[in-house]
């Protein structure tokens, strides 16, 4: 599978900054890519247009060649979010977060570390960190072909970190699940991924 | 024995609901009693035997006022049973079915707030033919505002956040994201616009029926007993309009104590206090 971002360009108001112009992209599904860019410069922009929660201004953004928006019901291409205490309903139990994925596998809920017990408590019961392995757990239902990752781990411990990435890494390319990941940090991106792109500013 | 606030609370809520349900108890049984006239006892002031007195036909104003009250809790539960769901309904579909339904909902919101309570009861009730069913009618069309408009601005505010996004995403359906996301979010404000719906609805029944708008006057309506009381004020015979009114202000009062106490239950943040 291909994604492609095809000349691209978003602003939030009319009269606003420019955040992306003229922007393009090409991830193949056995890829890995980095973002990295400073505050400001629309990683998570760029990452909410690739998953269909915006819309761009100007440009495609086509799946295998068909546009985004063609794809009715699941979305293949599964955003996790910067904030995971945002990203879950704070009146659900985590059980029933895990069974919003498509199909979540014990595998995959195994090896992110989330223990059993675990899945009878609020949102409000677990840590953060605890919170982004229930989002990345449900992005990884079965018919995810892309995985866009955006700033998953900037608020957990290294331990915790490589924890995640090393399963993660395991995943996408047993799955040939192809990875946008977002980071801040040169380092982190340089282990994980195939190759790098820095978003400049408009 | 000292209580913690939860505690408190839960007794508050579950005295106010007991008195309630024992009024409407007493109401059904003193179905006869509230119609009886017996000459030989009329006008009797409060005494043991009449805890309330007797009226000028010699019916025993205790039972008259159980009756009464257990009416008022009748309609009151109907009327605000009807306004709230006629809010949820109105409140949701006013945020999700797009711009033109919204106006349309906001705009009926307004017309209905910017006319007083009373008057477009009085209108829909007398329009309807008085009676009963004038009467619940009227009060489920005039309460629901307020309350749609609360659950509008909820559900608006919903809708944007991340986990409904990212629902819809995971091709969650629409009546899915409802079901699972926005009604746990509605039901404890819903709950408790309606348990505070019910003093209001109770009041204006009242009201409508004492300025004769509302009930006949063959059912011992807590309004009624109120407004053939006040003939008898001047001639001395205080109880009849006194103990009436007094009971209405607590049953009014402990629905209010009832639903203050549901909000304060409701809301998950007041569990470890």
């Amino acid at each position: 599978m291909k994604l492609e971002i095809k000349n691209v360009s978003y602003q939030y108001t009319k009269d606003g900054r420019k955040i992306l112009e003229d922007f393009c992209l090409t991830v193949e599904h056995t890829e890995r890519v980095g973002l990295i860019a400073p505050s400001g410069y629309g990683k998570t922009t760029l990452c909410k247009l690739l998953s269909g929660y915006l819309l761009p201004d100007k440009g495609e953004i086509l799946v295998d060649g068909h546009p985004l928006a063609s794809y009715q019901g699941y979305c293949p291409i599964q955003m996790v979010w910067q904030q995971p205490e945002l990203a879950v309903n704070p009146r659900l139990r985590m059980r029933e977060v895990l069974l919003e994925g498509d199909e979540v596998e014990e595998r995959i809920v195994r090896g992110l570390g989330i223990e059993e017990d675990w899945l009878n408590r609020f949102p409000s019961e677990l840590s953060g960190g605890e919170l982004q392995r229930f989002c990345i757990a449900r992005a990884l239902g079965k018919r995810t072909k892309f995985l866009l990752a955006d700033e998953i781990t900037t608020m957990l411990d290294l331990i915790t970190q490589s924890q995640i990435w090393h399963f993660l890494l395991q995943e996408v390319q047993k799955r040939g699940i192809g990875l946008l990941a977002v980071s801040h940090s040169q380092p982190l991106l340089e282990q994980i991924c195939t190759r790098q792109v820095r978003l400049e500013k408009q | 024995m000292r209580l913690n606030r939860r505690q408190r609370v839960l007794i508050g809520l579950g005295v106010s609901l007991l008195f309630l349900a024992a009024v409407c108890a007493a109401g059904i049984l003193s179905g006869e009693a509230a119609m009886a006239t017996d000459f030989s006892r009329k006008n009797t002031a409060p005494c043991v035997k009449y805890l309330f007195g007797t009226d000028w036909l010699g019916r025993d104003m205790l039972a008259r006022t159980l009756k009464g009250l257990s009416l008022s809790i009748l309609i009151g539960l109907l009327a605000a049973a009807v306004s709230a769901v006629l809010a949820l309904v109105l409140g949701i579909v006013s945020a999700t079915m797009g711009k033109a339904v919204d106006a349309a909902v906001t705009f009926c919101i307004d017309l209905v707030m910017g006319v007083p309570h009373i008057l477009l009861l009085l209108l829909i009730s007398v329009a309807l033919g008085k009676g009963l069913r004038g009467v619940i009618v009227g009060v489920a069309l005039t309460h629901w505002p307020s309350l749609a408009r609360l659950i509008r601005a909820e559900v608006i505010q919903l809708k944007e956040s991340p986990y409904i996004q990212i629902a819809e995403k995971l091709g969650k359906s629409k009546w899915y994201i409802a079901r699972k996301h926005l009604l746990p979010h509605l039901l404890p404000q819903f709950v408790v616009g309606l348990v505070l719906l019910f003093p209001h609805a109770i009041l204006h029944e009242s009201s409508i029926t004492f300025l004769g708008f509302g009930l006949s006057t063959e059912q011992p309506a807590i309004g009624i007993v109120l407004s053939e009381a006040m003939k008898y004020l001047v001639t001395g015979e205080w109880w009849l309009a006194l103990f009436p009114g007094l009971l209405l202000v607590i049953v009014v009062i402990l629905f209010y104590v009832a639903g203050e106490s549901l909000q304060k239950l409701m809301n998950p943040g007041s569990v470890h206090e």
